[in-house]
């Protein structure tokens, strides 16, 4: 999608409200309507992917390292892979004010 | 299986039909579900979405979650929709048109557009044997829009239509069988799952898919926001209702009854609904009510397992009989 959600009119609907592009849900930013934040301690990562496998939102990707880590963009800090990870590797912590 | 368990998430699908960016509510167990469910799934399908939290969530315009073909229906004709989409690819082929080879046509709803309002259509559609999935995410209220009792909402939960106060224990009636109504129909495949359970889940769902005919598959989803427990607690809740023998996991293959997980012992009731705050007014008493309910009903449930298993046994050897003589 070329504009942004504020700048589309009605004029820009196509007819039967039909959304053209597949997954453009992607651009929204659930991220920030986080009030806790996940930290990794990536030395205890046994790269099982169990939070990949629980994340609701499916924001937890694999890095070049081989470890787990959500995506911040979407991230809406549940707090399941925390309780859910075997090792222990993610706390939840406060998002602070920047 | 619990060690098994661990190494088996990385080899799951990666690629997401339902992308992030959706709106559904912080830890919401649905859209987990959802997740799970179309991973099990290949792209070769078409998506009959009821009214209800994951149309809602996933298709606020200019917006899509989806990354297959998806189309909006009402509450109460998603089966109507869904038959219809398998008649016209039908026609079509018929017509010599050229389509793709074996769409599957899924039909989700929440479990007010399945088990209420949708009841109707899901039954005719049932019963005429159209080649679809449907799957029912129940989160046991309206909770989209705000909380309202369906007929899938267990006795005691507290909804805004259905307080708990002096004269009232919250919701009043038990929670309707619905996958019972739906192996009543005598259709191939009828399963119950959740998302806690995610391997089971994905079996179930791509079982439906891959069995000719129609196929019901009833998915408990865990509403944080509308059972009043915090979000980290909704993987754990899936399993506790499974393990205290409130949301037993069982399949029905062609009526042959079979029990996907073995509890020696089912745990007691009241481990499941002290962590939630719908449930938080019961009185022992009630409690001890529901336990038993819960205890028979699983009963039952073991028995039409265990007569099926023996069914099966007789009929494999009689058959084995007949060839040997």
């Amino acid at each position: 999608m070329a504009k942004s959600e504020s700048e589309l009119t009605w004029k820009d609907l196509e007819i039967g409200c039909i959304v053209t592009e597949p997954g453009s849900a992607r651009q929204y930013e659930t991220g920030a309507w986080r009030s806790q934040r996940p930290t990794y301690d990536f030395s205890k990562c046994i790269k099982c992917g169990i939070c990949q496998l629980y994340c609701p939102e499916g924001c937890v990707e694999q890095n070049e390292d081989g470890v787990f880590e959500a995506n911040m963009f979407y991230c809406k800090g549940c707090g399941i892979c925390a309780k859910e990870c075997w090792t222990r590797v993610i706390t939840m912590v406060e998002e602070e004010e920047k | 299986m619990e060690k098994y368990a661990v190494y088996v998430p990385r080899l799951i699908k990666r690629k997401e039909k339902f992308a992030p960016g959706h709106r559904a509510c912080i830890g919401c167990g649905e859209a987990l579900a959802v997740r799970l469910a179309f991973k099990a799934l290949d792209n070769n399908i078409v998506v009959a979405n009821a009214t209800g939290c994951m149309e809602i969530v996933a298709s606020q315009i200019p917006y899509t979650t989806w990354h297959v073909p998806w189309i909006h229906t009402l509450f109460e004709n998603t089966a109507a929709v869904a038959s219809g989409i398998e008649a016209g690819y039908k026609a079509m082929k018929r017509k010599g048109v050229q389509v793709p080879d074996n769409v599957k046509v899924i039909a989700m709803a929440g479990d007010g557009g399945t088990s209420d309002i949708g009841l109707q259509a899901l039954s005719g559609a049932l019963e005429r044997g159209h080649d679809f999935v449907y799957l029912c995410f129940d989160n046991e209220a309206y909770m989209n829009t705000g909380v309202q009792r369906s007929s899938a909402t267990p006795y005691g939960a507290v909804t805004t239509t259905s307080p708990a106060g002096k004269n009232s224990i919250g919701q009043f009636s038990w929670k309707k069988n619905m996958p019972e109504i739906a192996a009543a129909h005598n259709i191939p495949y009828v399963a119950t799952a959740c998302h806690s359970y995610p391997f089971d889940l994905m079996d179930k769902v791509a079982k439906a898919a891959s069995i000719p005919g129609p196929a019901y598959v009833h998915i408990l989803s865990v509403c944080p926001t509308g059972w009043r427990s915090p979000t980290d607690t909704v993987v754990k809740l899936g399993r506790l209702a499974v393990e205290t023998g409130i949301f037993p996991l069982y399949e029905v293959e062609n009526g042959q009854y079979k029990m996907s997980i073995e509890l020696p012992k089912l745990k007691p009731v009241k481990d499941y609904l002290k962590q939630q705050g719908r449930f938080r007014h019961l009185s022992d008493d009630i409690i001890a009510k529901i336990q038993e309910r819960v205890e028979i009903e699983y009963q039952k449930l073991v028995e039409k397992a265990e007569n099926g298993s023996k069914r099966a046994k007789r009929k494999s050897k009689t058959g084995a009989a007949k060839i040997s003589t």
